[in-house]
């Protein structure tokens, strides 16, 4: 069955398992809680930015294997980006899982974070994947109350 | 109740034939055949439901209560019959007792509404449980809000039942009603509806049972009952959305205000003043959902030709068989032991998010629900934030529940790769 493995990648079993970055980093200078309410998944995202650049990312909290390996390859992504960078990065990943597949799969600068382009055959799985990038942006855009994936 | 009627025996149903009389269940998702297992959520619908409401919209469509013509009062009549048909499947006294709504949440947020804006004060207190489902929550939080009131909660046992030593020091001389789920829409269990009801009887409290998960499942009969609303959803029941009903006995409905005002819950407008209609169009305004009505009335009659007790006889085999199943995957976690259950259960898998396992079981053609089933607060009771669900109908087969076993133990092989 191609499109289990499509989805359920090595790499994002791995992450799931092992979440990397997966504390609070020692100086916090943004952080942002975020909440799918369709299944209750939550994480907390924390950064410290240093002159613009994201010295240290990290996250908390639970959710289903797509959206913690998500956090997970987020975070060593973005670790030592410039917040532009970073910003950029996010607008990639958001075009890479709201094109339809059979328009083809950006490429940009997004790396490893294509293999969540399987995402894109479950719909209502996209909000598990987004959850820690919104909370990200969140966390970025310094807004003080909860994100919501809604 | 029913447990005594089925030590019968009745006679086993064809499962197959009725399967044939569902037209979805005949079609596949993502290349497999459907086994659909999310009956707590929304029951599939027999074609004579869909025929009922098919016909209705091309041969004997009108507005009722309002036209002089022919097709109008033909329109009239069938929507009477069908209340009449509802009152007689409850056991209510008259037709004047029911009253059709949108479903069970909005029943439920008529009582609260009208009801509570005129039962309610500040201090006193709403009596609920720690299975309700959200629409048996929120609009009570509501009314409490605006009314100064409070709400208190019967706690929920490690087994998945309802603490009933709990519920009896709950009660105070400031609660003025207790609303609970008869059967509850997350774990299975069936509340024991007799004692709660003589607990708050005992006390000049009235009852409201949310028999949204009763229906489909079990024979209802609100004068054995004995409780003072019941409310439930036609989509639960095998016919259409958009269509439940508020039961109430006729001297609560007549002393509680109007819900909504508009067309067709009035006698007499005036600028000055209204009259209102009696029941139970007084709690109808504006144009309801009529071919839902009779789509509801076609459901019951099916229904019932099947008969209640050899219902829950096929569901009770199918349960026993799914629960064995299940015993044998050793990740699997049921959660709650309830003593009586109907078809419904909410699992954990360890290592396996539940979510995760709603995409791999989708992809076997499995339809389980996946997630907190609305019922936030039972789920932190049981320290999970989300489960998988699966709810049986009178057309499962064990089949089907052999598959969903299968589809689990592939679920924990995906994650031990």
């Amino acid at each position: 069955m191609s499109e289990l493995r499509d989805l359920y990648q090595e790499v994002i079993l791995d992450h799931s398992k092992k979440p990397r970055n997966f504390r609070m980093p020692v100086a916090v200078t943004h952080e942002a809680h975020g909440r799918n309410p369709l299944c209750g998944d939550t994480f907390t995202v924390f950064v410290d930015v240093e002159n613009g650049t994201i010295k240290d990312i990290g996250f908390q909290g639970h959710g289903c294997a797509i959206a913690t390996a998500s956090a997970s390859m987020m975070t060593e992504s973005l670790k030592g980006k410039s917040l532009q960078d970073g910003r950029a990065l996010f607008e990639w990943f958001h075009r890479l899982l709201t094109t339809p597949p059979d328009v083809g799969t950006p490429a940009g600068p997004l790396g490893k974070l294509a293999v969540f382009s399987g995402v894109r055959e479950f719909p209502v799985r996209v909000k598990c994947a987004t959850l820690a990038w919104h909370t990200l942006k969140a966390a970025l855009d310094r807004e003080a109350k909860a994100v919501s994936t809604e | 109740m029913s447990v005594e009627r089925s030590a019968q025996a009745p006679a086993l149903l064809d499962v197959e034939r009725i399967r044939r009389d569902f037209p979805i269940l005949g079609r596949s998702t993502r290349g497999r055949p459907l086994v659909y297992l999310d009956n707590a959520n929304s029951t599939q619908k027999p074609q004579v439901v869909i025929d009922t409401e098919s016909r209705f919209y091309s041969e004997q469509y009108a507005n009722i209560h309002r036209g002089v013509y022919l097709l109008s009062q033909e329109a009239t009549e069938a929507y009477d019959r069908a209340r009449e048909r509802v009152a007689r499947f409850v056991g209510a006294r008259s037709p004047r007792e029911i009253v059709f709504v949108r479903g069970t949440t909005e029943a439920i947020n008529l009582v609260a509404s009208s009801w509570g804006r005129t039962h309610l004060g500040p201090g006193d207190e709403v009596l609920i449980s720690g299975m309700e489902h959200h629409s048996g929550i929120v609009p009570w939080q509501m009314i409490c809000e605006e009314r100064g009131a409070s709400l208190r909660v019967i706690p929920v046992t490690d087994s998945g039942e309802l603490d009933l030593d709990a519920a009896e020091g709950l009660f105070t001389a400031r609660t003025k009603i207790l609303s609970v789920i008869h059967v509850s829409n997350a774990l299975g269990t069936v509340n024991p509806a007799e004692a709660l009801v003589a607990m708050a009887k005992a006390r000049g409290v009235p009852v409201l049972l949310d028999g949204a998960q009763t229906i489909s499942h079990r024979a209802v009969d609100v004068t054995e009952l004995g409780c003072d609303f019941f409310v439930f959803s036609g989509h639960k029941l095998f016919g259409p959305t958009g269509i439940g009903v508020l039961w109430a006995r006729e001297e609560i409905l007549d002393a509680m205000p109007p819900y909504q005002g508009g067309g067709n819950m009035i006698n007499v407008v005036t600028f000055e003043k209204t009259t209102y209609a009696p029941l139970p169009f007084k709690f109808e305004a504006g144009t309801t959902n009529i071919a839902g009505t009779l789509g509801l009335a076609a459901a019951i009659d099916y229904v019932d030709a099947l008969g209640y007790e050899a219902i829950a006889a096929h569901e009770r085999k199918l349960l026993t068989h799914l629960l064995a199943g299940l015993s044998a995957v050793p990740e699997v976690r049921v959660i709650g032991s309830p003593k009586e259950r109907v078809g419904v259960l909410s699992l954990t898998l360890d290592g396996v998010h539940p979510h995760d396992a709603g995409t791999i079981l989708d992809l076997e053609g499995i339809a389980v629900r996946a997630g907190h089933h609305c019922v936030q607060p039972l789920m932190a009771r049981f320290g999970v934030p989300a489960t998988i669900r699966a709810s049986l109908a009178v057309y499962n087969t064990e089949a089907e529940c052999d598959a969903l076993i299968a589809g689990l133990a592939k679920c924990v092989e995906v994650f031990r790769r």
